[in-house]
């Protein structure tokens, strides 16, 4: 199934303005949607018949910086059984980024969405155990993010070379 | 029993200073402590087994740090680490030694600009004797830093040198 | 010199840097918690495994991560395209030619030049991809060996890899971690010679894999350890996002150099082994042992055709220039994609995000493949014994630097 037909499909079930805008540029080709409406579409992209996107390949955090101010969090979705593609994008502002979980559609999403946590400060609502997964949990501060800076020392060590 | 006994003569007997027969005994006979990390610790995994050996040289990969002599450092050391590593340093019995394999555990490897959580040489956190280079280093390599390691143990000694007693002597004497 | 020693002691350290999920009041009268502690023989790496029993039997495991984190994404930001193949090498530091392999795809698809590619570059790229499925297998089996016990496959597996490492030091310089597949091209063609000595390999190693087999994998003691262990459902494989060998043990035909049909994959002729539960269930350890068995007879199979081809119909020329596509600036559109390839552990992907001003990335996730396998290991390995846990961990196949990236 081709992407236009998946649009249809998405604008034909849920509400026509659920899609803000897509891309088309992108490859697999992305729709950009509001947050609000992540858990509808999510639960109807997952469960119905034709579309069964059963599974969920990458999830990722981006940080557009500070002066776009926004983050955005990718989906990047795969039907085993029909072989189509669909990247979902949903863009976030960048001072308090919160959003609600996936983890009860797709079980991947647990440690993926802790690592986004961990990278970049987005908050996951209802996530059965948001934590630290890949610094060390009393760390400062967001690795991924473009105003990072490091801490000077840790346990005594400096950081820089 | 041949060569032995070309060398010790009729009797079995063999006179020699005291530090060479511990030396030689400590430097044949060395025992890592597997502290694999990262893909060092693959080149490690090569350099053990067929074709560059390494039992010929005494070295047998231990698990526990109680049971080792040596700690070769293969890898990363991240910040995540190192309060592990060097709690396993401690648990090592004396006499001990650091080899540190590879440029990461040198000096923070091809991680040394950008690495947020990368120590940048592992010698930040516990003393190290030998340095091997290589990203990976060569299993010749690896073979080349423990027999350096073995020609540093081969000068040392258990008797503390004469004239650094007299000086400490006379530095505590000045002192008071 | 040296660097000064600067770490301070603290007795509180290692509980702040990695706090364990259940402290004493949280568990019930008869249960314990025992740490399987980063520095262990038989976890593969830096892995910490809390393990809470009853006795022997295993109630919950809360795997650890992170003691590997190198900070790959944060260097992809930071150094343009061309820049970033060495540090994609030492992610999967097993099957370093697998991962280049994939990031040149995506950003060669980026630039738009993925079909300009010449077929002789591809072939090539094709054949040092399979040689070092063939390596990482072989470490993966072996190691599987030395943890449940039996210690000779372990010296036969690494022989063997000896020589594809020797074959791939003669192509490209390094035994190890290559910076051969470069965006665009190669770094250089294939030495002269090469096609013979690696067919006297591949005719040295076929009764080695079946020797391989006699001994371990259809051994009486390894089908005992590793049979009805670790059972994984198929539609808690997929929903957890498991790949690779991991995912057709359990039943499921998904290979993505069928399905994608990337690179020059669809015009070579190979099958895909699928767990049938010879030994014991569907999805169980042994199967995963085995598909990886399997698939090394595959990979030979997609090499002879390599050969076949590298001495025919693309043989080398005098005027062949494997750098002649390799961009002088790496200047992408604007986009965003996501590429994934068959790596030997599962699906390697790359999500990039190009700005189109400059010639360093904006972003670029990896997902590992082995981060996504590791995370059902608590579902897996719940009600069965601690052995079983280390049998289990063996039969994952995670190499850390994929994990931590």
């Amino acid at each position: 199934m081709i992407f236009e037909e998946i649009l249809e499909q998405i604008n034909a079930h849920l509400s026509d303005t659920l899609v803000k805008s897509i891309d088309e540029n992108a490859s697999p080709k992305a729709i950009v949607i509001d947050k609000s409406s992540l858990d509808e579409l999510m639960i109807f992209l997952h469960k119905k018949d034709n579309l069964y996107f059963d599974s969920l390949s990458c999830l990722t955090g981006l940080d557009n910086g500070v002066e776009a101010n926004t983050m955005e969090v990718i989906y990047n979705l795969y039907s085993i059984p029909y072989d189509h593609h669909l990247m979902v994008k949903v863009i976030l502002e960048r001072t308090s980024p919160i959003l609600p979980t996936v983890t009860s559609i797709w079980k991947t999403a647990d440690w993926q969405e802790r690592e986004a946590y961990d990278m970049l400060g987005i908050k996951f609502l209802g996530h059965p155990d948001l934590r630290r997964i890949l610094m060390p949990a009393d760390w400062d501060g967001y690795p991924l993010r473009k105003d990072h800076t490091d801490q000077e020392y840790y346990r005594g060590i400096k950081i820089d070379y | 029993m041949g060569l032995l006994d070309q060398k010790t003569g009729n009797g079995g007997v063999i006179v020699t200073k005291f530090d060479d027969l511990i030396n030689w005994a400590r430097l044949s006979s060395m025992w890592p402590m597997g502290f694999g990390l990262a893909c060092c610790a693959i080149e490690f995994m090569s350099t053990a087994s067929t074709p560059y050996d390494l039992d010929r040289f005494g070295v047998i990969p231990r698990a526990s740090p109680r049971q080792s002599d040596v700690m070769i450092v293969m890898g990363t050391v991240t910040f995540k680490m190192a309060d592990r590593l060097r709690r396993l340093y401690e648990q090592m019995a004396e006499p001990r030694y650091v080899i540190s394999m590879g440029s990461c555990s040198n000096c923070g490897g091809p991680y040394w600009q950008h690495g947020y959580h990368v120590v940048k040489g592992v010698d930040r956190i516990i003393p190290v004797d030998v340095y091997v280079p290589g990203c990976p280093p060569r299993p010749e390599a690896l073979i080349g830093g423990l027999l350096k390691l073995q020609e540093k143990i081969r000068q040392e000694t258990i008797v503390a040198p004469v004239a650094i007693e007299k000086f400490l002597e006379k530095e505590a004497t000045n002192d008071i | 010199m040296a660097n000064q020693v600067q770490y301070i002691f603290d007795d509180k350290n290692l509980r702040n840097s990695e706090p364990q999920k259940y402290k004493a009041e949280d568990l019930k009268s008869e249960e314990m918690v025992i740490n399987i502690g980063p520095q262990h023989p038989s976890t593969h790496g830096v892995l910490r495994l809390e393990v809470v029993t009853n006795g022997e039997e295993v109630v919950e495991v809360v795997p650890h991560i992170g003691f590997l984190h190198r900070c790959f994404e944060k260097h992809a930001e930071s150094i343009p395209y061309n820049q970033t193949i060495p540090f994609v090498d030492r992610m999967d530091y097993l099957a370093a030619m697998n991962s280049e392999h994939a990031y040149a795809m995506g950003v060669e698809k980026m630039l738009g030049i993925q079909d300009k590619i010449p077929k002789r570059v591809e072939y090539i790229r094709v054949l040092v991809a399979e040689l070092n499925r063939l390596g990482s297998h072989f470490v993966a089996l072996g190691s599987y060996g030395a943890d449940t016990g039996a210690l000779t496959p372990f010296f036969w597996m690494l022989r063997d890899r000896e020589h594809i490492l020797r074959l791939l030091e003669w192509a490209s310089g390094a035994r190890m971690l290559y910076n051969y597949i470069w965006i665009g091209g190669l770094f250089y063609d294939l030495p002269v010679g090469f096609e013979e000595r690696c067919s006297e390999f591949i005719t040295y190693l076929k009764p080695k894999l079946s020797e391989l087999e006699k001994l371990f994998i259809n051994n009486k003691i390894f089908v005992d350890r590793t049979a009805n262990v670790g059972v994984l459902p198929i539609d808690l494989a997929i929903n957890a996002g498991v790949t690779g060998p991991m995912l057709r043990g359990s039943g499921l035909k998904y290979d993505l150099r069928k399905i994608d049909g990337y690179s020059v994959y669809n015009e070579l002729d190979f099958d895909v082994p699928v767990g049938k539960g010879k030994m014991g269930t569907v999805g169980d350890c042994w199967d995963r042992t085995w598909v990886r068995v399997e698939e090394c007879h595959e990979s030979i199979k997609i090499i002879e055709q390599c050969l076949v081809g590298l001495k025919g119909d693309h043989k080398r020329t005098r005027d062949f220039d494997p750098q002649e596509l390799v961009p002088k600036k790496i200047r992408p559109k604007a986009q965003d994609l996501y590429v994934r390839s068959e790596n030997p552990k599962g699906e390697l992907g790359f999500f990039f995000r190009a700005d189109g001003k400059s010639d360093i990335p904006f972003r670029c996730k990896s997902r590992g493949p082995s981060f996504m396998n590791l995370s059902v290991i608590n579902d897996i390995a719940k009600g069965g014994l601690i052995a079983d846990l280390i049998a289990i961990v063996g039969s994952i196949d995670i190499v850390l630097g994929e994990v931590d990236r």
